[in-house]
């Protein structure tokens, strides 16, 4: 009787899960998104020299890769990172205006814990937020118990686009 | 007057002529010219060269990256899909025993060395596992154990329901499955836990897990139970079978509702219910419930956990010895002072026989800090004073810890 009672729950809340909505999106849809349908050209920073000593310091590792690309229009500029959570990459979407975080949003979350890090609850915190001298976030962003490393992997990723943004613009002249 | 003009030029001319007939490497404007042309050439060469080695440097890193790429998304490296991690932490604890004719406990442990192996066979179906050695040193007469506490399958179903089968951690309390050194105040796990829940706790079945984007989820349980006994009062934490040949005569239906929605707040509940306490072995012991409670609130610098838990047991052997009601409460407020040094207090109560009226409550203060130096490894300290029953060992004193993470 109570494995046919469980069974039952178990179907219920199947059902009303997979009718909730995705939450994975393109990279390149992000990108549209953010420039509102006119998406600039790419164009491409190298992680070399001091730059790289400082993305290291923000990722607490150094990068594996020589040169990111990056979306950049007026005071706009879009990142599509990916950093390791606990075990699998996390692919993020970053979109900052004018220094400061405009959107932020995961596009692919591949990990089997710290799946609240893939919702707005979690990531609208970054809203609003700038980076300081010392590398730091300008504003308190609270974690979620049990997703610590997720949780690190999104912080440190938008911590390397503000950054990045930082060095791009002064390139750009905005 | 002609000649007045063309005179200064003249002189002029000839002031000029003097140095340069003295110079003879100074070149004409003729050759002046020629070299200039060389330059440009020079230049335009160069600058050819410089575009075609920024297209040689371009091409190549594309190359790199998209072998990375490619190596990443065809998951051909073992490496990649095979990970190690662990944690592990030493002990100093130099407890003085309250209770005349008690012995001191003075002693210095590695009390866990934890490895985990985990391996994705494809994008919805992992392995992961957790061997455990307690007590550095595993023989006959030695404190050791050597113990398999995870070992399962995942399987996801959906984006956000997933399912798994093995030996898995019970979902219930804060630090059961969530106990990596760095993650919790205090050198020893607070002992409500250890005595109430009991962690660590694994049984081996089947779950199934799924969240909402509201931050609820919901984690649904099927497995092996306790099997406690008369011989040990029916306490809960003596009735870890731990998978190994473990009776499953009475499985354990466990399910849990938890909250995240807001950053930094966690609030749960468990419910765990088995039919048979000892797994039919004692007619006096009957069905047991498990309800647990709890709340985690970080913001900021601030933390808060509050944990209450209690077993209500079935039948006249347990209620005999009191052990019908066994509960324990605790509450621990912390701050951290900077990223690295964090200052905590903990009040703790706990009873394996609060059925009866017999004086059997514990209760102890834990009052400490921690100290990060990287984000993955901890040193702690923390002064405990214990109330026990009469009778019982009593211990305050000093705790030392050192742990890590990987």
């Amino acid at each position: 009787m109570m494995i046919k009672v469980l069974f039952r729950l178990v179907l219920l809340l199947s059902f009303s899960l997979v009718a909730a909505a995705e939450y994975e999106q393109r990279p390149a849809d992000f990108v549209r998104e953010s420039f509102v349908g006119q998406s600039p050209k790419p164009a491409l920073v190298w992680l070399s020299g001091d730059l790289r000593q400082q993305v290291t310091r923000v990722l607490g590792h150094a990068p594996d890769y020589l040169r990111l690309r990056y979306w950049h229009k007026g005071e706009r500029s879009v990142w599509i990172l990916n950093e390791i959570g606990k075990e699998r990459p996390i692919t993020l979407g970053v979109s900052l205006l004018a220094g400061r975080v405009e959107r932020v949003k995961v596009l692919a979350f591949r990990e089997s814990r710290g799946w609240e890090v893939r919702y707005p609850f979690f990531t609208d915190q970054f809203k609003g937020v700038g980076l300081q001298p010392d590398l730091q976030l300008d504003q308190r962003v609270d974690g979620i118990t049990g997703a610590t490393l997720s949780v690190r992997a999104v912080s440190a990723m938008v911590k390397l686009a503000l950054l990045l943004d930082a060095r791009v613009s002064a390139k750009h002249g905005t | 007057m002609h000649v007045m003009k063309t005179l200064p030029t003249l002189i002029l001319g000839c002031v000029l002529a003097l140095p340069l007939s003295s110079a003879a490497e100074t070149p004409s404007m003729e050759q002046m010219w020629q070299m200039i042309k060389q330059q440009q050439q020079q230049l335009e060469a160069l600058s050819k060269e410089n575009r075609a080695l920024k297209s040689q440097l371009n091409a190549t890193t594309e190359a790199v990256e998209q072998g990375r790429a490619e190596t990443y998304a065809q998951g051909e490296t073992t490496a990649a899909h095979t990970r190690v991690g662990g944690y592990g932490e030493l002990h100093y604890n130099d407890l003085e025993n309250q209770r005349a004719g008690g012995d001191d406990k003075q002693e210095i442990d590695f009390h866990r060395f934890v490895l985990f192996f985990s391996h994705e066979f494809n994008e919805e179906i992992r392995f992961f596992s957790e061997l455990e050695l307690e007590h550095a040193f595993n023989a006959d007469g030695e404190p050791g154990e050597v113990e398999l506490e995870q070992a399962y399958l995942e399987f996801d179903l959906t984006d956000s329901l997933s399912a798994r089968g093995g030996l898995f951690l019970v979902p219930v309390g804060i630090l059961n499955e969530t106990h990596e050194p760095p993650t919790f105040y205090g050198t020893e796990r607070n002992p409500v836990e250890k005595n109430i829940i009991p962690v660590t706790w694994w049984e081996g079945g089947a779950g199934l897990s799924g969240h909402y984007a509201s931050g609820l989820s919901f984690d649904l349980a099927l497995t092996s139970g306790l099997k406690t006994s008369a011989a040990s009062d029916y306490a809960v934490r003596k009735g870890r079978q731990k998978v190994a040949e473990a009776k499953a005569d009475n499985p354990a239906f466990t399910g849990r509702v938890k909250w995240t929605g807001i950053p930094g707040l966690e609030v749960a509940a468990t419910l765990q219910h088995q039919s048979d306490i000892t797994q039919g072995e004692d007619p006096d012991a009957g069905s047991a419930n498990l309800y647990e409670a709890h709340v985690v609130w970080s913001p900021g610098p601030f933390g808060l956990r509050a944990l209450y838990a209690q077993w209500d047991l079935d039948g006249r052997g347990p209620a005999s010895v009191g052990a019908d009601e066994q509960t324990g409460w605790y509450l621990e407020p912390s701050f951290k002072i900077n990223p690295q040094l964090g200052l905590f207090g903990r009040y703790s109560s706990w009873d394996n026989q609060a059925g009866d009226d017999s004086d059997s409550e514990y209760n102890q203060w834990n009052l400490g800090l921690n100290y990060w130096p990287h984000q993955d490894v901890v040193l702690k300290v923390d002064y405990q004073n214990q109330e026990s029953p009469a009778g019982k060992d009593e211990f305050d004193g000093l705790n030392l810890g050192i742990g890590y993470q990987f």
